[in-house]
């Protein structure tokens, strides 16, 4: 592997800048004439509106300008759209009501964007936000998405009768019914995946320049994908041709889905900077971010398991309703479907499984991938299930899985996808013995003395990842490829910039893909550059979510460096007079395989540019692109298993010990993976024991819209991880990588919720497990 | 449309005149409530006068069993004095789970009592130690000071300079954190004297701090914490949000009360 090379510990290239505030975000970014803009939004989660009045705003000192939607469907700028087509089970295609960016007759829930106020300041531009007059005629709101399609509900969009955006379905639901029909045994639950508030640590921003000169749109933006959100913007919003459309998202400071998406907000400071005349600027304060950013989760769910006589697994039913928000977000319709019901198999032999999804529509800020997306939904509902059917049969949760793990591959479920690859005893077993499961009733009884409830509970996850095959998610609906596209470019003296359409908003691919590129030629870290985030240097890309970096982008640059070893083989050759087949590159030269014939890379790289001495008929120049389009999904698992405590006379659950044993296939670098595991499981924890998402059911307002009630994990919330890995190499791209950043966050819920189900003696517990929660659940078991 | 102007006053009478003279102005300290409150627009003072540099405001001072505190003591400065951790370590041990480093650094005990958040910790302490709030008009008993949510026994132009009390026998601060704010979702302070105990509970009275009877009772014959074991308290006054419901309140009440005692009890 080498001190650099792919598997090294590779402390991050990038990390210098930000630890030292030297990182470039959006809000760093000043443009000259730059004005600041200000979103008017509403204070009702259900409106019409009568009538809005900007003339006291614009008289008010500072304005530039005052813009509202009417305004924005004259300039013929298009509504939002989710990019993904969902058929019902019926055949019809899914209701998607209209999104205007700026809305004009309606609001449908609390900060939707109504106007827009540019002004010299920023101060300015709030100060005239206030004075603008908007008239409102409160409508009754639902936030439930049980509630929403109950018979007189709030009717949201006429688009959408009863709410309903879609009903859909995979599997065969009879088939099912037939195998819990004819089953030993079933465990029925209901379960609900709390919604979450992601809370990336940069807000949302965008500076948008209208360039008259060259009639050419800059935007700067937080994105994981300013590829596709330039497509986005000129293919359904008309903002501008790709071709006058640059957008650069430069660092980026979290995401976690929630930077996936085009919002109002970056078409609206494009267009108000045309009808302006000044670049424009907006950045999202923090109850912006809470009414704004997408949120992710939100299912209600009922789940069926059964198990024959021999307790092997004969069936799985699921029925799941998904609140999507008051409007469809960019992808929002493949989460719950997708991403969700094809994973249902998890790490089992599930011969039947059939899941139903509702898309509901309610007066709540939209919901669209969050960290996991789909697949922390489905893990929760298959691993709270098996551990409480392990309860209900009286058996070992660990061997219950066991028994029925899934252990022949390539194996093919009956939900879509075949798993390529994968030992999952092999990670339960590195789980059990690192956090010493058999020791567990010595604990307890310890811990009993001190007058604390220990539980253990533990998870058994499988992801769908290295996002995704081109044809076979057009198959399914999906409005664009999930390939990814790189370019490697050799400079004169040898020294690599790697273009990459991935882009890095905390992933590290600053060191993980140079690693890539310093094992292929033995060339220092320092002397390879990654380049991203910017649609005029990048060629194309896809961007960076469902931990799909790794996989697909990284594969795509292997790919190009195929291509520029091929060729710096051939110069190496010509200039050593051997054959093309015996020069090996290694170890930053060329030399001729058995002999001490060698030349130094950069002399390599020269000759490619010099071009005097070059053999005949090839063209100067070391630089080769490469699009890379995955066969497969790559299917990430592990083994999750946690330790609490729980305070009896409180409620207070302390996490004593929480160990991870994933399955990721090769590792480029082990520390950026213990990093990414760390922070995906903080969010798993976050999600089961602390962040409550509360909408008042009645005024629609989000209760919980700041960090005074809306409570996000902290270092002291966390016990020291104990992760570790074990490998089976993906065998469908060159790396062998599965990916990393999401794992952490799909499968640790349902280990905390069995773990304290498991101390308490009460298995009715929902997330987040408050104190109060645990206490109250604790008190309806005595 | 929203221009505050800030002065700071070096006295006293400084500070009085300045807030007359301000259209519709506001004394500030540590400014942990009011200037979120002003930056969400909530509250918007023409002026702003700040009191943190006001010499009779500042300093702790302790003269046999009598304490005295400055209204402008920051929390970071009575978590860290000394002589205090040694003569009440109950208030010393409050005052360092008060917030972060950077609200204890700027807060103040003036400030933190005279906005009466019903879920600050101070309240429960000065109640239970029966302290006296000076004021640059008076003296106000705690009894009297803490009137409602948010409300106290203060005039508009009225300031505290200092809270002061004699030490007890014992004291204990035991609290329950909300889970996002880190404030008291139920806090009790308990100090007991010759006369008796005085237990006050914040957190979780639907009328701000409050003395628990109940406890103050089952204490008064026996300060241990196995005097409380099986009381209940009545959850009928007591607040119902998103974080707590009024019964498990109740609960925490009964139990930080007990935590409260063995920590006095050391």
């Amino acid at each position: 592997m080498g001190i650099e090379g792919i598997g090294a510990r590779v402390v991050r290239k990038e990390d210098k800048r930000f630890i030292t505030g030297l990182g470039r975000y959006v809000d760093d970014m000043v443009v000259p004439g730059m004005k600041h803009a200000i979103f008017v939004r509403s204070p009702y989660a259900h409106a019409a509106i009568k009538k809005i009045d900007t003339e006291a705003a614009m008289a008010m000192p500072g304005v530039i300008g005052v813009l509202t939607g009417a305004q924005l469907k004259d300039d013929g700028i298009g509504n939002l759209i989710c990019g993904w087509m969902i058929n019902s089970k019926d055949g019809t295609p899914m209701k998607m009501g209209a999104w205007s960016a700026l809305a004009t007759d309606r609001v449908r829930y609390v900060g939707e964007a109504v106007a827009v106020v540019v002004a010299e300041t920023r101060g300015q531009a709030r100060d005239a936000a206030e004075a603008v007059e908007i008239a409102y005629e409160e409508m009754p709101a639902v936030t439930d998405a049980v509630k929403a399609l109950e018979k007189g509900a709030p009717q949201l969009h006429p688009e959408a009768e009863n709410n309903l955006i879609y009903d859909w379905e995979i599997g065969e639901a009879s088939a099912v019914d037939q195998a819990l029909d004819g089953a030993a045994h079933v465990t029925r639950m209901k379960l609900v995946n709390n919604r979450l508030v992601p809370n990336a640590m940069e807000p949302r921003a965008a500076l948008g320049h209208y360039d008259k000169a060259e009639d050419h749109f800059t935007l700067w933006t937080t994105s994981q994908n300013p590829h596709v959100a330039r497509l986005v913007m000129s293919a359904f919003y008309n903002v501008a041709p790709e071709n006058k459309l640059r957008v650069i998202a430069p660092d980026v400071g979290g995401g976690f889905g929630s930077k996936i998406y085009v919002y109002p907000e970056e078409i609206i400071c494009l267009w108000a900077s045309k009808r302006t005349g000044v670049p424009v600027k907006w950045v999202a304060d923090r109850t912006e971010s809470f009414l704004t950013d997408a949120h992710g989760r939100d299912h209600v769910t009922e789940v069926s398991l059964g198990f024959d006589r021999d307790n092997r697994i004969v069936g799985l039913k699921v029925d799941t309703i998904a609140n999507f928000g008051g409007y469809m977000s960019l992808f929002s319709s493949a989460v719950p479907t997708y991403l969700y019901a094809t994973l249902l198999s998890g790490q089992y032999v599930i011969p039947k499984i059939h899941c139903n999804v509702r898309a509901v529509y309610t007066n709540t800020t939209p919901v669209d991938a969050y960290r996991g997306a789909g697949r922390p939904e489905a893990t929760y509902v298959l691993e709270r299930v098996v551990e409480t059917a392990a309860r209900e049969l009286g058996v070992s949760p660990a061997e219950l899985r066991r028994k029925n793990f899934i252990r022949e591959f390539p194996y093919q479920t009956p939900v879509i996808m075949n798993y390529d690859a994968g030992d999952y005893e092999a990670s339960l077993d590195a789980a059990m013995r690192e956090a010493n499961y058999a020791g567990f009733p010595t604990r307890r009884d310890e811990a009993k003395k001190r007058g604390k409830l220990r539980g253990i509970g533990m998870s058994c996850y499988i992801e769908a990842c290295g996002i995704a095959p081109s044809q076979a998610v057009g198959s399914l609906g999906a409005g664009v490829g999930l390939w990814e596209s790189a370019e490697v470019r050799v400079n004169a003296a040898g020294t690599i910039e790697v273009l990459t359409g991935s882009h890095s908003h905390g992933q590290g691919h600053e060191t993980t893909f140079a690693q890539v590129v310093a094992s292929r030629f033995g060339v220092p870290l320092e002397q390879v550059s990654i380049v991203h985030g910017d649609t005029d240097k990048v060629q194309m890309g896809m961007g960076t979510y469902g931990s799909r970096s790794g996989a697909v982008g990284a594969s795509a640059i292997v790919k190009a460096l195929d291509k520029v070893e091929a060729k710096a083989k051939k110069i190496a050759a010509h200039l050593l007079e051997a054959d093309e087949s015996d020069i090996v590159i290694e170890n930053g030269e060329a030399k001729v395989a058995g002999t001490d014939r060698t030349l130094p890379w950069f002399q390599v790289a020269l000759a490619a540019y010099t071009a005097h001495n070059l053999p005949e008929g090839m063209e100067p120049g070391l630089k080769e692109g490469a699009f890379y389009d995955p066969t497969n999904f790559t299917f990430p698992a592990g083994c999750y298993i946690a330790e609490v405590e729980v305070d009896p006379e409180t409620g207070h659950t302390e996490i004593v010990q929480f160990v991870a044993a994933d399955d990721f296939g090769n590792i480029i670098n082990p520390l950026i993976v213990e990093g990414q595991v760390h922070g995906g499981l903080a969010q798993g924890i976050g999600q089961a024991l602390l962040e409550g998402c509360h909408y008042d059911p009645t005024s629609g307002q989000l209760v919980t819209a700041s960090y005074m009630d809306y409570t996000m994990p902290r270092a002291g919330d966390l016990p020291s991880f104990q992760v570790s890995t074990t490998n089976t190499p993906c065998p469908g791209n060159p790396l062998g990588v599965k990916g990393c950043g999401e794992a952490g966050a799909i499968g640790s819920p349902p280990a905390i919720i069995n773990a304290i189900t498991d101390a308490i003696g009460n298995n009715d517990l929902s997330m987040p497990a408050t104190p109060q929660k645990v206490w109250a659940a604790m008190k309806a078991s005595q | 449309m929203h221009q505050t102007t800030y002065h700071r006053a070096s006295s006293l009478s400084e500070a009085v005149k300045l807030l007359n003279d301000a259209d519709d102005g506001k004394y500030v300290a540590g400014g942990q409530t009011l200037i979120p409150t002003m930056k969400q627009r909530l509250a918007a003072p023409s002026d702003l006068v700040d009191l943190r540099h006001i010499a009779d405001l500042k300093g702790i001072e302790i003269s046999g069993d009598k304490v005295k505190i400055g209204a402008a003591a920051t929390h970071a400065e009575v978590a860290e004095d000394k002589a205090l951790a040694k003569a009440c370590p109950a208030i010393s041990h409050l005052a360092t789970h008060i917030g972060d480093p950077h609200v204890r650094h700027m807060g103040t005990i003036g400030g933190s009592i005279a906005n009466n958040d019903p879920a600050a910790d101070y309240p429960a302490a000065l109640l239970a130690l029966n302290a006296t709030v000076h004021t640059n008009k008076r003296e106000i008993s705690a009894d009297d000071f803490f009137v409602d949510l948010f409300e106290t026994a203060l005039e508009d132009d009225e300031i505290i300079t200092a809270v002061s009390f004699t030490l007890p026998e014992k004291a204990g601060y035991a609290k329950f954190p909300n889970p996002a704010s880190r404030y008291a979702l139920t806090g009790v302070f308990v100090a007991k004297r010759a006369d008796g105990v005085r237990a006050a509970v914040t957190g979780a009275g639907e009328n701000g701090v409050f003395r628990a009877d109940p406890i103050e009772q089952a204490l008064a014959s026996s300060f241990d914490a196995s005097a409380l074991d099986g009381i209940t308290i009545p959850a009928d006054s007591l607040m119902t949000d998103i974080h707590a419901s009024a019964e498990y309140r109740a609960n925490l009440v009964a139990v930080m009360a007990k935590r409260a005692v063995q920590a006095a009890n050391g």
